[in-house]
């Protein structure tokens, strides 16, 4: 465990709202920058799984720039999935999850901030690398922006929604499979926006419309998903 | 005082004897139900100047697409109602709900699919409406998987109570974006249905399907539930003299 998630528990009281988020953050993105290994497979799973979809269909990139958006966002969606073993694994196996449930600070607001720096470690380099992978679908360059707002902005509701799957899963052995059956189909109105997005960026039309509706999922999700987070995981630690 | 009423409620023996003595009526009132609303759609009510004779699979198909979100709603009430005030039998209730719900979802899907092979010609359309019952299906199907994982029941109850509140919060916005995510790609679909008027001839053995669905349902939940109750209370004293 790290130092700073047992100064969250021994300074009980003193510590303060903001405090505690910026612990959590800081702690999170160190111990995962140490295990880059881990860090990487989302992203590498996401650029093999864009390299299926040429092989599958056809090299002409006249005919993958037209399924672009949904390959792209069907990649963002199973490597977000994939990367969410990570969100609670480790934490509940050595015990600190049980710790932040003992430590009094609100656990809603603590999960939050594991959320957050789950999203930072997962949904900004997936937001970055997208256009990359777009660029071998045959995107053009100007839409690199439309994509990568809608990809960061997409899995801001991704990684809330995953938050909940994860938690309610904890106690059950290999999960994978389930993780995916409970998450996939809240998951959909975020890939039908995101992807109607990014067909609109790659078209070279305005894209606000579905950006809005996709802001709209994550703030609905920041409201309220931390909070079924919190209670699922009190529930598979009583 | 008058509150012993609603406290009776929470108490397995009493929704165990209340559900064996309620069954029937809604069983019977169900069973006559169905029986004259098939009679009367399939029978009496006449061709429509469209469609023809293929409109009738509507008797079975709007039923149970309609029930297939009552029963998602019911299972989201009673978990809900399970987690705050932590009543058993209402856990018993949401768990009873999810293979019913499923298994409506279901018939709505199939029902569906062979409707489109007569108007559209092909068994699967990406339909909104399908396509959303098709995702609820997923959804019923992921509260049933995470209650099969976790083998303590208190545990597996309070977790998928969560899941299906989730749930519930996201039925509108799936329906919504199915909604305009079809809009968006396709031409409007070919069946429609808004008729100024549908004769009585028609409507009232429709309604009478809708209503005949839902006492089925709460028939079958009554059922369910005393099961479930027997199983969880197996070890309880009154189960034995319940039982003998």
């Amino acid at each position: 465990m790290s130092s700073s998630a047992l100064e969250v528990s021994t300074r009980r009281g003193a510590t303060s709202f903001f405090e505690v988020a910026r612990l959590m953050l800081a702690r999170d993105i160190r111990l995962a920058l140490r295990k880059r290994g881990q860090l990487v497979q989302p992203l590498a799973f996401f650029a093999i799984v864009t390299t299926l979809f040429p092989l599958g269909i056809s090299p002409e990139l006249s005919r993958l720039r037209e399924v672009a958006p949904g390959v792209l966002w069907v990649a963002a969606l199973l490597s977000s999935l994939l990367a969410l073993e990570f969100l609670f694994r480790d934490d509940a196996q050595d015990g600190t999850l049980e710790q932040h449930v003992l430590s009094g600070q609100s656990l809603t607001w603590m999960l939050f901030a594991k959320t957050a720096a789950h999203w930072v470690l997962t949904g900004v380099p997936l937001a970055l690398m997208a256009p990359l992978a777009g660029m071998s679908l045959g995107v053009p360059a100007s839409s690199i922006g439309g994509i990568i707002l809608s990809v960061a902005l997409g899995t801001v509701a991704l990684s809330l929604i995953g938050s909940v799957g994860a938690a309610l899963t904890l106690g059950v052995k290999r999960n994978g499979a389930l993780l995916s059956l409970l998450t996939l189909p809240l998951s959909m109105p975020v890939l039908i926006f995101g992807a109607r997005a990014t067909e609109l960026a790659i078209k070279g039309e305005g894209f606000a419309a579905p950006l809005y509706l996709l802001g709209a999922i994550a703030v609905l999700g920041i409201t309220l998903a931390p909070l079924a987070t919190a209670m699922a995981v009190r529930i598979n630690m009583e | 005082m008058a509150w012993t009423w609603f406290h009776r409620l929470g108490s397995p023996p009493y929704i165990y004897g209340l559900a064996m003595r309620l069954t029937p009526w809604f069983a019977w009132t169900a069973g006559l139900l169905i029986v004259g609303g098939t009679f009367g759609g399939l029978v009496l009510a006449p061709p429509d100047y469209q469609q023809g004779d293929d409109y009738r699979i509507i008797y079975v198909h709007a039923p149970s697409a309609w029930m297939s979100l009552m029963v998602y709603s019911t299972m989201a009430v009673s978990a809900a109602v399970g987690l705050i005030w932590r009543i058993k039998v209402a856990h018993a209730a949401a768990a009873s709900c999810a293979p019913v719900g499923a298994s409506f979802t279901f018939v709505a899907l199939v029902t569906g699919s062979l409707w489109g092979q007569r108007m559209w010609g092909t068994y699967w359309e990406w339909d909104p409406r399908l396509t959303f019952e098709l995702i609820l299906l997923f959804q019923y199907l992921g509260y049933m998987g995470l209650r099969s994982a976790i083998e303590d029941t208190q545990r597996a109850d309070r977790a998928s109570a969560v899941l299906a509140v989730v749930g519930i919060v996201n039925v509108p916005i799936i329906h919504y974006s199915v909604l305009w995510w079809n809009s968006l790609h396709q031409a409007p679909s070919v069946m429609q249905l808004a008729k100024p008027t549908i004769p009585p001839s028609m409507l009232v053995p429709l309604l009478m399907m809708f209503l005949g669905f839902t006492l089925l349902f709460v028939a079958l939940l009554l059922v369910r539930v005393r099961a479930e109750i027997l199983n969880r209370e197996r070890s309880a004293s009154w189960i034995r003299e319940a039982v003998t």
